[in-house]
């Protein structure tokens, strides 16, 4: 009974697993229950049973409700399709002009908003592919085929290879120094020889019609979220699932409200850039100092001047923060939207994987992880770069960078003109060098994927087969067996005892959706999957911060190689393991754990980091060994921040496991997956979607509430 | 008495939602404990005074006395809940924003405790920003600013960042901004408190050189009663949110209104804070040959007059008696009626 006082919350924690275990327990396992039920499946089975709701008729597989809840909100996918059917085709037509047929036609408006915005942002993207590739495309939209036609000349001609990368140096040079300028340069040398040159500028202009509309978007809707409450709590909720909805699953809506194409790329990844762009507007500007703002008020700013040149230029660093977030997620959309059909190092690298062909895959991934890092750095450089004053300079100094821009381009354009005589009759290099004619490594690494295989085929085999049986299996099998009611009671008890009574409203809220969705039991494998990444994951990264954390320097080139890794889109890490591991769970759980990984060391180095150096220094005049430090000092006070690292964990887990459903998977990945290639997607789609942002976020809401306890009683922030 | 530029009567501010209703149910007898009670703190309870033209008020109290709630209602960066401001006879609270933002633009200028410089513009950006802000050309706003960085002595770093200066020069460029459209009406919200002793002791005397050619109008924040002492004309001491006493130094020192008062003023060392005006004696009989200003520090003259065995003259400037002042009324000054005496 001393000990039941003495530690009360330890009490509760066991009561809790008590019950969870006899909930467990209890409930048997109905003999008719099947891993696949319900509507998603579209089969038709008279031991089906049924409701309308809405005039939509569910269909599924009864259990008892201790076991499995009967999929109560299996009408929401169906109806939000159709709802965005109706939208679509039949809700509030207006007379449209139409140009060809020079009639009035009736359409309904969703759809000509729609037109009119693929419209503009195909035309958009057409501009910059071809001022950086040449075409015609942008001549016709403002004159006609016919003009062309008579006009041969009229065609943008694209820029030659050498003035972009001498660009993409120059810039550099200005905004970080020597060595990015360097990389620059050899990066965009590197993407021209080996034949990439015209899949990349595609991608770079998609993210240069999509990043900066993301910013304009992100910073206006930030500004309004600022100045007022109400529609920061509009927001807000629509940020938190943007922020752990995975990337794969806003693709579908986006199929049926823009079709398949860059247009609806661009739209759909602002979607995805517009809320980090939002929270760090808001966060930059918050960070002001209010005595910043009265002095802007005292100096006599109005409301406008006070936005506009004090709290913006205050704010300076924060919002380029955000430009650098929506340059990386416009980027990683950039790869991913291949799925719906952009072009560009994506799609060649989906075409690649597809054939199995990890040499090209290979090369394309080189490619994006390249340009990846080149648009981090660059942007990071820019956003941490402090004005220099230059009133004092003359005019050559102030802009010598414009004037060498501008020699590159003389030179750049003699050169590809004295490359017409070098190349005569075949490509002309100097310009651009044509996708197959580049020196191309796929043959080379297609055959050290064979040499691998050959020469280990029977260990990855042993060990795939291993951790399949003996620990994967169980595994899922375990989380399977979990009845519905004792899940539900183990979160919410779980929310209850360490965020009390909201908490645990809010987990609850969160797991019954997942539950009387029609995915329970897909919802559980992804859980598994994840859980199994994050358990490796964290051990990982625990470790390997930890150690790199003794010394300072690699403590630093730890944190380095986060910085680079985190950078790469989540589907380029998807090559080495397929190289490695074929096209099997391993695979996906393989590139689940180096993903996950980086948060995790990430988060435990800084953690420690932030431990301060008073106490460090308080610790050792206590005569305590490093051990002992580490253990009784350190981890503790670390150990709130270090948790965090666990929640950003699971979220790339999460992103991780649902993107792996491209090899090949059961969970709610593979039914997004199927949603793109269904018409009737899009409810299915987005549905999911929220299933998988709303596992992130009861483990977000709980380890949130956690570390917020803690810091307080340890008196952190 | 000269003409009253800034007077507040009967001002409130009290935090909260339902502060407004609760102000007007409690009649203006705001307690603090009942108000706190029902969700609202109270920031400034029932202020009433007047800074005449040319006058420097301070405004003493420690930290949560509402000292700086109190300034930020008479610059209406808050909104007072209750009561009257008046600005050169102006009703502060019923300005329109234009009018406000005309007012801030003309006639008022502050300075901040952490300094408040933008970071993305230089010394004399800075300062030339309340200029542009009203729209006056870059070239005149930029050679008006030229004369501030003189006139506060940052010559040759005008074109530097705040980010390469040090606090004390940070803060110059505060004082420049504020004083860049000539304003009449000056604030300062605790400006050298963020400073090393040495440097605000330096900024101290550089500030009273600056009033004495520009007289302006002053609301001084600060929690140093001894920064308070030197530099104001009248001290206003706050606890709580009100105005415990509003006096001259001198008067503070010698007849603390309330307990909290005469705990300030015990440390004090009255010889460098009295003049010989404020101790003398009226009566202008037996006197000896020494002659004193009625002006001068207690400290400065203490020695010269101990040495005496009359009391010695004090004369004002036109060199006329107007009493008299004895060694011993010295050594009660400077030693008597302190606690431990007592």
């Amino acid at each position: 009974m001393e000990f039941l006082k003495k530690y009360p919350k330890t009490f509760q924690w066991l009561f809790l697993l008590i019950v969870f275990f006899a909930l467990c327990f209890a409930i048997e396992v109905p003999e008719t229950y099947k891993f696949i039920r319900g509507q998603a499946e579209f089969v038709k089975d008279p031991n089906q049973s049924s409701y309308v709701f809405l005039g939509k008729e569910v269909r599924y597989y009864a259990f008892d409700v201790f076991w499995r809840l009967p999929p109560l909100l299996g009408w929401l996918p169906i109806w939000i399709n159709d709802s965005l059917f109706f939208l679509m085709n039949e809700w509030m037509p207006i007379e449209v002009w139409n140009e060809d047929t020079q009639e009035f036609k009736s359409r309904p408006i969703v759809l000509q908003i729609s037109r009119n915005l693929t419209a503009f942002m195909t035309f958009l993207i057409q501009l910059i592919r071809e001022v950086l590739l040449g075409g015609l495309e942008t001549i016709v939209a403002f004159s006609s085929w016919d003009w062309i036609d008579k006009n041969p000349w009229a065609e943008l001609p694209g820029l030659p290879w050498t003035i972009v990368a001498a660009g993409a140096a120059i810039l550099s040079y200005k905004v970080s120094g020597k060595g990015l300028a360097l990389f620059a340069g050899l990066t965009m040398i590197y993407i021209s020889i080996f034949g990439q040159w015209k899949p990349s500028m595609q991608t770079l202009s998609f993210i240069l019609v999509a990043a900066p509309l993301s910013f304009i978007f992100g910073l206006g809707l930030g500004i309004a979220a600022f100045k007022s409450k109400r529609v920061e709590k509009a927001l807000y909720p629509i940020l938190l699932v943007m922020q752990t909805m995975p990337q794969y699953a806003v693709l579908v809506p986006a199929l049926v409200l823009f079709g398949v194409g860059d247009h609806a790329a661009v739209i759909i990844t602002m979607v995805v850039a517009i809320p980090p762009m939002i929270l760090l507007t808001i966060l930059g500007l918050r960070a002001v100092p209010p005595e910043v703002i009265e002095a802007g008020r005292m100096s006599g700013c109005n409301n406008w001047q006070l936005m506009f040149k004090v709290l913006i230029p205050t704010a300076r660093r924060d919002i380029l923060i955000g430009v650098n977030q929506v340059i990386m997620v416009c980027f990683s959309m950039a790869v991913i939207s291949a799925f719906i059909g952009a072009k560009g190092l994506g799609f060649n690298l989906l075409l690649a994987l597809n054939q199995l062909n990890i040499g090209l895959a290979l090369e394309a991934g080189l490619c994006i992880s390249l340009i990846a890092i080149l648009l981090d750095k660059m942007s990071l450089a820019w956003a941490n770069k402090q004005t220099d004053y230059f009133g004092n300079l003359t005019f050559f100094q102030r802009n010598k960078n414009i004037l060498f821009f501008a020699a590159t381009v003389i030179v750049g354009i003699v050169l590809a003109y004295i490359g017409t005589f070098l190349f005569k009759g075949s490509f002309n290099y100097l310009f651009e060098v044509p996708h197959n004619k580049g020196i191309s490594t796929a043959d080379f690494w297609n055959k050290g994927v064979d040499w691998i295989f050959d020469t280990f085929f029977v260990y990855i085999k042993a060990f795939n087969t291993w951790l399949i049986q003996e620990v994967l299996q169980p595994m899922r099998a375990l989380y399977l067996r979990m009845p519905a009611v004792a899940t539900i009671v183990l979160v919410v008890g779980a929310g209850y005892l360490i965020g009390g009574i909201r908490s645990a409203l809010v987990v609850c809220g969160l797991t019954l959706f997942i539950a009387l969705s029609p995915w329970w039991d897909r919802a559980l494998v992804t859980t598994y999957m994840a859980t199994f990444g994050v358990i490796v994951s964290c051990t990982i990264g625990f470790t390997v911060g930890t150690l790199c954390f003794q010394n300072k320097r690699s403590a630093n080139f730890m944190l380095g190689v986060c910085d680079i890794f985190q950078t790469f889109p989540s589907f380029v890490y998807l090559i080495p393991v397929m190289m490695l591991f074929g096209i099997t769970d391993t695979s996906v759980l393989i590139a689940v754990i180096v993903y996950a990984t980086i948060p995790a060391t990430r988060y435990t180095i800084e953690g420690l980091r932030s431990v301060p150096a008073g106490l460090h220094d308080a610790a050792t005049m206590s005569g305590v060994n490093k051990f002992q430090r580490l253990t009784k000092i350190e981890f503790p006070l670390a150990f709130p921040h270090m948790m965090l690292g666990i929640n950003q964990t699971i979220v790339f887990a999460l992103f991780m496991v649902i993107i792996g459903a491209f090899i090949g998977t059961e969970d709610l990945g593979q039914y997004i997956l199927k949603a793109l290639s269904d018409k009737k997607g899009a409810g299915i789609g987005l549905t999911l979607g929220i299933c998988v942002a709303f596992i992130a976020l009861i483990f977000d809401n709980l380890i949130r509430s956690w570390v917020e306890k803690r810091k307080k009683h340890l008196g952190i922030d | 008495m000269a003409e009253t530029v800034i007077k507040c009567e009967n001002v409130y501010k009290i935090f909260g939602s339902n502060a407004k209703k609760m102000l007007q149910e409690s009649n203006g007898n705001v307690d603090a404990k009942t108000f706190q009670e029902n969700g609202c703190i109270v920031g400034v309870n029932n202020a009433s005074f007047e800074v005449s033209k040319g006058e420097m008020l301070v405004v003493m109290g420690l930290s949560g006395s509402g000292k700086s709630t109190l300034l930020r209602c008479i610059s209406r960066l808050t909104d007072a809940t209750g009561g009257k401001i008046f600005i050169e006879g102006q009703d502060l609270l019923q300005l329109n924003n234009k009018e406000l933002i005309e007012l801030r633009r003309n006639k008022m200028g502050m300075v901040f405790q952490s300094f408040a410089l933008l970071p993305h513009k230089t010394v004399v950006e800075n300062i030339a920003f309340p200029l542009q802000i009203k729209g006056i050309k870059t070239e005149d706003s930029i050679s008006k600013a030229m004369d501030m960085v003189k006139l506060v002595g940052l010559d040759g770093r005008e074109n530097y960042f705040p980010r390469e200066l040090s606090g004390g020069q940070q803060q110059r460029v505060g004082i420049a901004r504020s004083l860049a459209v000539e304003p009449d009406i000056w604030f300062l919200d605790e400006p050298f408190s963020a400073l090393d002793p040495l440097i605000r002791k330096e900024m101290q005397d550089e500030f009273l050189r600056l009033q004495e050619k520009l007289q302006k109008t002053i609301m001084f924040i600060t929690h140093d009663f001894d920064e308070a002492l030197k530099l104001a004309d009248r001290i206003a001491i706050m606890k709580d949110g009100i105005i415990e006493q509003l006096d001259t130094p001198a008067n503070i020192v010698l007849n603390p209104a309330t307990e909290y008062v005469r705990k300030f003023t015990e440390e004090v060392p009255r010889e460098k804070v009295l003049l010989i005006e404020d101790v003398m004696d009226a009566s202008k009989n037996d006197l000896g040959d020494l002659k004193v200003s009625k002006d001068e520090i207690i400290e400065n003259v203490a020695e010269k007059i101990l040495t005496q065995e009359k009391a010695v003259a004090v004369i004002d400037s036109k060199n006329e008696i107007v009493g008299s002042i004895n060694p011993t009324k010295i050594i009660n000054t400077v030693f008597g009626g302190r606690k431990n005496n007592n």
